[in-house]
Order: C-alpha cells, then sequence, then structure tokens
C-alpha cells in the first residue's frame, strides 16, 4: 500500500509550485558551507547576515525595553538607555494588550496601525484609514492572505512582471490561478510596456482567463527599476479600464540610488488623479521591516493597505488573518518604529539619521561598484540598479555553453551559477527563477556584500566569468553591439 | 433575512455545515452573501471601469474564504468589543464596568507574567550591546548572559535580524530535539524540526499538502480547535468528524474512528489524515498511552498521517495524567520511525510561558519520504522563515534552566506558581459550573479551556430561533449583554446536534476569578428563571 503521504498523492498545487531564492543554487550552497568552502551569499535580500548592523534605536527600544520590561523599572535605566527609548518602550507596551506575550488584534495593534496611517499621510499627503491597514508577519504573508482571497480556480488570472520575485508565481500555483506574464523590456531600462500589457491580457481571456489583479514590484526586484509618476498613472488607468486589483509592492520604497525618479507611491498618484478612478480603483498596497535601510528580516513586519475595498470584504479578509491569531508583536512594534522615527531634537536623532543615512549612501554606492563591475566583464550587460537591492545581470552564454548545460541536464543559466558557485563561492540565484525571455539569461545577485569586500569579489567573478566564457566560445565572441 | 439552515442532503458534510452557519447572527457581517448561488463571476470585461463591479466584491471573491470559520475572534468576540467600546465611550452604558475575556487562550493579556529568564536571554540576544558592556551585563543573571553568548554564536553575525535557514536556525533546532530526547527518552533529529511562526501556519503547511480536492477528507475530534475545520475549508477539503465521548471525559473510543472512516469512504472520501489534540481543546481532556497506541495502530492499518497537536503538553492539571507525545509512544511500540507518518506540533504559546505575541512553534516531522519532506521545506521556505525572537523561545521552551543553573531556583518558582494557579483556577470555575441549573461540565485535566454542557429550557431554545442564532450563541450573546463574560458557543467547536456548550478559559488572574463565578451565577439563575419550562 503506498505511504499516506507520498510524492504521488500529494497536492498538485504544492508539486507545481517553486520558489528559486531558496532553491537549487542555494541548497548547494548550503551543503559546500557545510564542507568547510567559504560562501558569499548574495542569493537573498538579507542584509544583516552579510554585517549590516542594526539601528541602534529600535533594538534599543524594542528589544532591550518592551522585551524585558523589567529593565524599564530598574531605578538605572536612565544611565543606561537614552530617555527617548525609554518613553517609546512605555508607549508601544501601553499599546499593547499585556505586553509582547499577548496575541494582539488579528489586523494588528490599532494604535501601531493608527501610526502607520499616519506615516502614509504625511508621505503621500492623503489621509489613510488605519481599519484598511493589516499588519503581518512580513509583507509575504500579506501578499499570500490577499492573493488566496482573489483566486477562485485556474480560470483566474494574475499579471505578473517577468521578471519577477518568485513569491507571486510560487503562491499563484500554490493557490491553484493562473500566473499571466507581462514582459518587462531590458533594452529600456526595465521599462513597462502598456502594448505588451494589453496583448499579455488578450491572450488569457482568448483561453478563457478572467484577468483579476496586476502586480507591480516599485522599485522593482530583481530588476531594481523605479517607475515614474507618468507609468503608475497608464497602469493605473489600464487597470481600471480592465476592471483589475492593483497590488503595489512597495517594499523597495527607502531603497533609491537615483535622483531622476524618487519613489511615488500608487497610492499618491491614484489620489492625484482624483475623479472615479480615485474612489473607484482597487489598490492593495505592501510595506515591510525587511528592507529599506533596516534590513530587519528575521523579525518578520509587515503590513498591507487596502484602498477602495468594501467594508464586508475587508471582514472576509480579517476572519482569515484572525484563523493565525495575530502577527508577532516585536515585528508591529519594528513596523510602528519604523514609520515614526526619531524626530529633529529627539535626543536618538543625530545618531538614527547617522546611521541610516550611512546604509543608504553604501548601497547607491555599492549598486555603482557592481553594475560598473558586471559591465566590464565579457559577455555580460548589465542596467544599473536604480533601487531594491539586487544587480541582474544579462549573460550571453555562448551556443558551446548552452549544449554542455543540457548534457549535464541544468538548465543554462543554473549549470553558469552553479560552475559560479563551486569556482568562486559566490552563491547567487538564475534568472530562470525570475523568469526571463525565451534563450535569455541572467543571474541575480545582491548588493548587499560589505563595501571593503566588492572589489574582491567582483574581481573573482570577472576571472570567473571570462575564463568560462574563453572556454565556451567560438573565435568571435559576442558583441555588444 | 432568514438564516436557517437546510442545506441539501446532497451536500456531503453536514458536519461541516452545522459548525459553519448554526452560530450566525441576522447582524453579522460575515459570510452572510448569496452563498446559495454560485460565486463564480462571469469575467464579463468592463470598458470604462465606473459601469461594472469592482474586482473583489464578496461575489469573486474566493468562496472558501467564505466559507471558513474561526468562532474564537467570531461573533461573540467581536460583539464583546463592540461593548468595550461603548464603555469606553459612555461608562455606565452597560451593567457592568469591565469585559471579561474568557474566549482566547491569551494569557499575557489577562496579566500573566513572562518568565523572567526568557526574556532575559531575549533581551541579551536582540541587543547584543548590553551582553559586550559590563555594567549592562550586571543587570542579567549569569546563566542567562551565558545561554545568550551560546545563542549568538549559532547564529552567523550575531545577526538576529536577518533571514535564517528556512527550517530555523540550526543551532537552536539542535536545542529543541536535545529537548525532545530528554522528555520523551528518544532521540530525535534536528533535521526533522520545521520552526514556524506558531503551530497554526504549521497546520495550513501540511492541510495544503494533503488536500488534493473537496475529496479528500480529515478526521478531526468533534468538539474540535477551529483551526482544523477553518483550514480544511480554506484549502477546499472536507472535515470528517468523531465524537468525543462526554460521558466518558471525552473519550476517544477507536470504534467511533472506525465507523466515520468507512461511512466517509463509501461516499468517495479519501480520508488522509487524522488530527488527535492531546491535551485536548476545548475539552482538556489528557489521554491515556493505552489509548495513544490504539490510536498510533488505527493510522498504520488504515494508512493515514497522524497529526499531533501537542501545544499544550505542559498544561496537564490531574496527577492521575501525564502527558506522552506520540512519537514516544509510536517509537516505544514495535514500528520503527518511518512507518508512522507524524506530525508533532509544539507552540511556546501555551504551557506556563504563554508567549502567544510572539509566534513561535514548530512542528516535528516523522515517518516521510525525502520528496515530501522536500516539498514541506519548499512550501515553508515562501515565507523565507519565521521570526527569530520566536524561534530563540521555543529553543528555551524546550530546554528551560536545570538544576543547577543560577536562574533554576526563581524560574522554577515562577513555573509552579503559574502551573499551580492554573489548575487551582481550573477547579474553581469547575465547580461553580457544576453547582449552575441545567450544566454539567467535565474537570480539565489540561489545557486551559472548560467546556461545561447546558441543558437549555425549550423556552430559552425558541427565543433563540426567533432571532435566527443558534441556542448556545444566543446564551453565550445574553451572557455577554448582562455580565462582560465572553465566552465562545459550542457551535464554533462542534457537538453533538441538539447539544450545547460553550467554551470558557481558566485564564482570568486568581483574584477575578471570584467576580467570573459570582457573576455567571447570577446571571445563569436570572436567565433560567426567564426562560424555565
Amino acid at each position: 500500500m503506498s505511504k499516506p503521504l507520498d510524492y504521488e498523492n500529494l497536492n498538485e498545487n504544492v508539486k507545481k509550485c517553486q520558489y528559486a531564492v531558496r532553491g537549487e543554487l542555494y541548497l548547494r550552497a548550503s551543503e559546500l558551507q557545510k564542507e568547510g568552502k567559504k560562501i558569499i551569499f548574495t542569493n537573498v535580500g538579507n542584509p544583516h547576515a552579510l554585517g549590516q548592523k542594526p539601528l541602534t534605536f529600535p533594538r534599543q527600544v524594542v528589544i532591550a525595553l518592551c522585551q524585558a520590561p523589567f529593565l524599564l523599572d530598574d531605578p538605572n535605566v536612565g544611565l543606561v538607555f537614552p530617555a527617548d527609548t525609554i518613553a517609546r518602550a512605555k508607549h508601544y507596551l501601553s499599546l499593547t494588550s499585556g505586553g509582547l506575550g499577548a496575541y494582539s488584534d488579528s489586523r494588528g495593534i490599532p494604535g501601531i496601525r493608527k501610526e502607520v496611517a499616519e506615516f502614509i499621510e504625511r508621505r503621500d499627503g492623503y489621509p489613510s484609514d488605519p481599519e484598511l491597514i493589516f499588519l503581518t508577519d512580513g509583507a509575504s504573508k500579506g501578499v499570500m492572505q490577499i492573493l488566496n482571497a482573489i483566486i477562485r480556480s485556474d480560470r483566474d488570472g494574475i499579471l505578473v512582471p517577468v521578471p519577477q520575485y518568485p513569491l507571486y508565481s510560487a503562491t499563484i500555483s500554490l493557490l491553484g490561478g493562473s500566473l499571466v506574464p507581462y514582459y518587462l523590456e531590458e533594452t529600456a531600462n526595465w521599462g513597462l510596456d502598456i502594448v505588451n500589457l494589453r496583448q499579455s491580457v488578450a491572450q488569457a481571456r482568448s483561453q478563457g482567463k478572467t484577468v483579476r489583479a496586476m502586480v507591480i514590484i516599485n522599485p522593482g526586484n530583481p530588476t531594481g527599476q523605479c517607475l515614474s509618476e507618468a507609468n503608475l498613472k497608464e497602469v493605473l488607468k489600464f487597470c481600471y479600464e480592465n476592471n483589475l486589483v492593483l497590488l503595489g509592492d512597495e517594499v523597495y520604497q527607502q531603497n533609491i540610488y537615483q535622483d531622476e525618479r524618487p519613489f511615488i507611491s500608487a497610492r499618491k498618484v491614484l489620489m492625484d488623479m482624483g475623479g472615479p478612478i480615485s474612489k473607484e480603483l482597487q489598490l492593495v498596497s505592501f510595506h515591510t521591516v525587511s528592507k529599506g535601510y533596516w534590513g530587519e528580516c528575521g523579525q518578520r513586519g509587515g503590513y498591507f493597505e487596502m484602498t477602495n475595498v468594501s467594508p464586508k470584504t475587508v471582514e472576509e479578509i480579517y476572519k482569515v488573518a484572525s484563523i493565525s491569531l495575530s502577527p508577532n508583536v516585536p515585528g508591529q512594534i519594528f513596523l510602528g518604529l519604523m514609520v515614526s522615527p526619531p524626530k529633529p531634537g529627539d535626543i536618538s536623532y543625530e545618531r538614527f539619521v547617522r546611521e541610516s543615512k550611512g546604509v543608504l549612501e553604501s548601497l547607491r554606492r555599492r549598486a555603482q561598484i557592481m553594475t560598473d563591475g558586471f559591465n566590464s566583464c565579457r559577455n555580460v550587460v548589465c542596467n544599473f540598479t536604480e533601487g531594491a537591492m539586487y544587480s541582474f545581470p544579462q549573460i550571453r552564454l555562448p551556443p558551446k555553453a548552452i549544449e554542455a548545460a543540457k548534457k549535464a541536464g541544468k538548465v543554462p543559466d543554473v549549470f553558469y551559477c552553479l560552475k559560479l558557485l563551486e569556482a568562486t563561492g559566490i552563491s547567487t540565484v538564475p534568472g530562470s527563477g525570475f523568469g526571463q525571455k525565451d534563450g535569455v539569461f541572467h543571474l541575480r545577485t545582491t548588493i548587499l556584500p560589505a563595501e571593503e569586500d566588492m572589489p574582491a569579489i567582483m574581481a573573482s567573478f570577472k576571472k570567473f566569468n571570462d575564463d568560462f566564457m574563453e572556454q565556451y566560445e567560438d573565435y568571435r565572441g559576442y558583441s555588444r553591439m | 433575512m432568514r438564516r436557517f439552515v437546510a442545506h441539501s442532503a446532497r451536500r456531503r458534510n453536514n458536519f461541516t455545515t452545522c459548525v459553519l452557519r448554526h452560530c450566525t447572527l441576522p447582524l453579522r457581517l460575515w459570510s452572510s452573501t448569496s452563498t446559495s448561488k454560485p460565486c463564480y463571476f462571469s469575467g464579463s470585461v468592463a470598458s470604462g471601469g465606473s459601469a461594472s463591479a469592482p474586482p473583489l466584491t464578496l461575489d469573486t471573491i474566493n468562496p472558501k474564504v467564505l466559507k471558513c470559520e474561526y468562532a474564537v475572534l467570531g461573533e461573540t468576540f467581536i460583539l464583546a468589543q463592540r461593548l468595550q467600546q461603548e464603555l469606553k465611550e459612555n461608562p455606565g452604558s452597560h451593567p457592568f464596568n469591565e469585559l471579561l475575556y474568557c474566549n482566547i487562550g491569551n494569557p499575557h493579556s489577562l496579566g500573566q507574567q513572562p518568565i523572567t529568564f526568557f526574556r532575559e536571554v531575549l533581551a541579551l540576544c536582540d541587543h547584543p550591546v548590553l551582553l559586550d558592556r559590563a555594567e549592562t551585563r550586571g543587570y542579567f543573571s549569569a546563566d542567562a548572559v551565558e545561554r545568550a553568548l551560546q545563542i549568538l554564536n549559532q547564529i552567523p553575525e550575531r545577526a538576529t535580524g536577518a533571514y535564517s535557514h528556512t527550517q530555523g536556525i540550526k543551532g537552536l533546532r539542535d536545542t529543541i530535539a536535545s529537548g525532545i530526547e530528554a522528555r520523551d527518552g528518544y532521540p530525535a533529529d534536528p533535521n526533522d524540526i520545521f520552526l514556524i511562526d506558531g503551530a497554526s501556519p504549521a497546520v495550513h503547511i501540511i492541510i495544503q499538502l494533503l488536500l488534493r480536492s473537496e475529496e479528500d477528507g480529515i478526521l478531526c475530534p468533534i468538539p474540535q480547535y477551529p483551526l482544523y475545520s477553518g483550514s480544511i475549508a480554506l484549502h477546499g477539503g472536507s472535515l470528517v468528524p468523531y465524537y468525543l465521548d462526554e460521558e466518558t471525559e471525552w473519550g476517544l473510543e477507536i470504534s467511533e474512528l472506525k465507523n466515520q472512516l468507512e461511512t466517509e469512504k463509501s461516499k468517495g472520501i479519501t480520508v488522509r489524515a487524522l488530527v488527535v489534540i492531546n491535551p485536548g481543546n476545548p475539552t482538556g481532556q489528557v489521554l491515556a498511552e493505552s489509548n495513544q497506541r490504539e490510536i498510533v495502530d488505527f493510522c498504520k492499518n488504515e494508512g493515514l498521517v497522524l497529526i499531533a497537536d501537542e501545544v499544550y503538553q505542559e498544561n496537564v492539571y490531574v496527577p492521575d495524567k501525564k502527558f506522552h507525545s506520540f512519537k514516544k509512544v509510536s517509537q516505544s511500540m514495535k514500528y520503527g520511525m518511518e512507518d508512522i507518518p507524524l506530525v508533532s506540533l509544539q507552540s511556546i504559546s501555551k504551557g506556563y510561558y504563554g508567549e502567544c505575541g510572539r509566534r513561535g512553534g514548530y512542528m516535528e516531522v516523522t515517518g516521510f519520504c525525502s520528496e515530501i519532506r522536500e516539498q514541506i521545506y519548499k512550501v515553508a521556505s515562501l515565507d523565507t522563515c519565521s521570526n527569530i525572537s520566536g524561534q530563540i523561545l521555543a529553543s528555551l521552551v524546550m530546554n528551560p534552566p536545570k538544576v543547577g543553573d543560577d536562574s533554576y531556583e526563581s524560574f522554577s518558582s515562577e513555573k509552579e506558581a503559574i502551573l499551580s494557579s492554573l489548575a487551582r483556577r481550573a477547579k474553581t470555575l469547575e465547580d461553580a459550573l457544576n453547582s449552575l441549573e441545567g450544566v454539567t461540565c467535565n474537570r480539565a485535566e489540561g489545557a486551559m479551556y472548560l467546556f461545561p454542557r447546558i441543558e437549555l429550557p425549550k423556552k430559552a431554545i425558541e427565543a433563540a430561533k426567533a432571532v435566527n442564532t443558534a441556542p448556545d450563541a444566543f446564551y453565550a450573546r445574553c451572557l455577554l449583554n448582562a455580565t462582560g463574560i465572553v465566552v465562545i458557543p459550542g457551535c464554533g467547536f462542534g457537538q453533538v446536534p441538539g447539544q450545547w456548550h460553550f467554551r470558557c478559559t481558566i485564564l482570568p488572574q486568581e483574584d477575578k476569578i471570584p467576580i467570573v463565578v459570582s457573576r455567571l451565577t447570577e446571571f445563569h439563575k436570572a436567565f433560567m428563571d426567564e426562560f424555565r419550562n
């Protein structure tokens, strides 16, 4: 008799879903690490793992003081912790219903949701309703909850950019929906093309699908591009015309490395447009404490904000959230601190600004170093990382390399990345994990290794790449023209 | 709108219907839409947007979302929140001046204090600057400092803000495996352990793997903790009920399991797994080892995955019962570990630690082939990893201070105080409930709840029908309105049809218990006076 839970009788949707960020390359890298090889993990946007220091202020407030309230009671606490951290800790503890160890409201602590709403209002200039803001254990959980509400069957399609962050493709598979791809144009700086969008939707409909929603990732992952206001307007109009919910993944909104296109939220653009669209277009916006200059991935904190979703629908989403009781409380407090950081005049302000600026300026430099480094390599072309945390160079693999990959039973970019890993210890994620045009190959690396390590890493990559190309090329090689 | 449920006999799962529908209030906003007509939106294309309905409405929402329910935070709780708000805005507007939340196992919200040692270690791990400076280190007990250093050395870069391995930090899993071995006397493999944000998300993962369609069923105890009914509905499967026997202290009979299994098979349902909650929720019973062996045999013979929800393993209040993990029981039988597919769940939310708000716990997955373990890993990896504080707490719970450690004395006295207080409160409330007219209550052998049965007079049942509410929901609502005490009606957990219960936690602090008892007693007498036949 076959086992009760075997591969054969497993839920098909589980079989179908894939998540490359923690897939084959990562597993191989972990194996090698166990064998004693030094591995540089550039596969996931995980800043603290690569040496970025946590900001002092939130760690003092949350972790020390909220976590261990007996410290707050100690008469000498003022000698060890700045007064504003003590005040903040008391403030957040008062918002909880029993400290960090009690389940909160399933939507998150009301006082913190209010702080998030205030942050959104300051950022965008339009009021936001705390009742439409749900805190979650990381933005990923929020994405899953919303997609779960939308997807009814495989006839429901979700427009997803290609390349995309594979949380979307994996979740759509898991929930039994259909991914409707729209291609970002690499030669136009990963720009979004409305014509292509229309074609994708038309094609999906001709296959009998109902396209329900559109995902935008702004700034992009893995591509890093920052959408312009005009772009966002186009997208919003498009969603409105086609009756789509817009899902705005804005988790990298603090990570902007150029000045031409600062971050502007989908919600702001929507509200600016005014008229019926601003009151009817359904939008869900996502944010997190894992990225930005905070990088507190391990806390699992985030939120989503719903716009123009009816109260009855919000109730249903609340209901599903309540089955998991509540998001983790420390993560919620981190989120509160992120949206209401120290202000000028606060004791901790100077240090906070110094630390945050330090991180952001360094990220900006590293984004440039990596882009330039990749562009100096043979057969490698790399768009500049305008935002987010990644570099996504295109690797023009010679036909002989592609053949060798086939022989080894590997997808070509996986083949390349495995060889890169074995030779240099650099652990990346092959572009096939994110989606790309047929026959075009990429890899994704983060820009997170420490600045002082970057030159050596890029040199190591260049050596490997140029040797690889030497090995597999015909005499001519590829021109960049 | 009349919501008397009369689903057609065609529906396979009448029990689910009972659980999901009977509790409905007309004013309730959840699940009140057109579930009787097809939910599929025909997919008409809107041009110009404004003429058609928005893309996400109750008509086009995933129907499984509409179907699932979770009574613990459901209608009675929502009403309580409304009353709380009214009291805040208008003190004196109700015959009580505070709400007494007895609806949810959330100890810290009712004043239970965290375990000092655990919080010391957490504070040090998350802000290691405290460890590095002598003057601040002095605030903490020496073994907390030592443990924090040990844990930080297991975390790359000492970075508690970084994503960890999807299954959780290896060193912490090693500690947990040792803790399991110390508990059971049998070895545990850290690679079998998946640290998760609470036991609840782990249940979702396993259920998702098991359910392919509505034709797949999962055996669940009635009464059960509605995470199971909720997630089975959400993932599109069938709940197969097996009734616990109230007369024999909520005993679990293998014959009942067999009957239900056969009935479902004859309807074409493939039963994939058996859920056992031990100690039980809401029922509190602790299984006897012999019972557990029968259950393991049953799963083996019928080819079922055994899902052992053991989150209350540290909450046992009676001297004649003891917790035994299903892992230990199956290892002590003639089977090898690979013979019994078993998922064992533990959480940091219960026990004497009660750290609900952290969201921490683990599932130990044994007896599955490597392909399935890879699939479990893959689904878990979509969330990248669970929160680090929760992971650290799980390792502390499974490996607390030992005799000889600096903190052992204070730790033990904190733990003892909490557990003995819980036992006292359980007994006091049980006695109080049993003294009420028409109420019988089994003792709480473990967990955190009492689940008394009430014989409601005919008049009360009719009054409930008249306002379109299940009788026990009606009772709970009246109780809330009169006294501010929040309990959850038995229909939220499931019960033998025609019987009525409610679940009340034993968690209000000891000094509040007399108030709970007196208000409840007074209310019940008045209620029976009004509705007695």
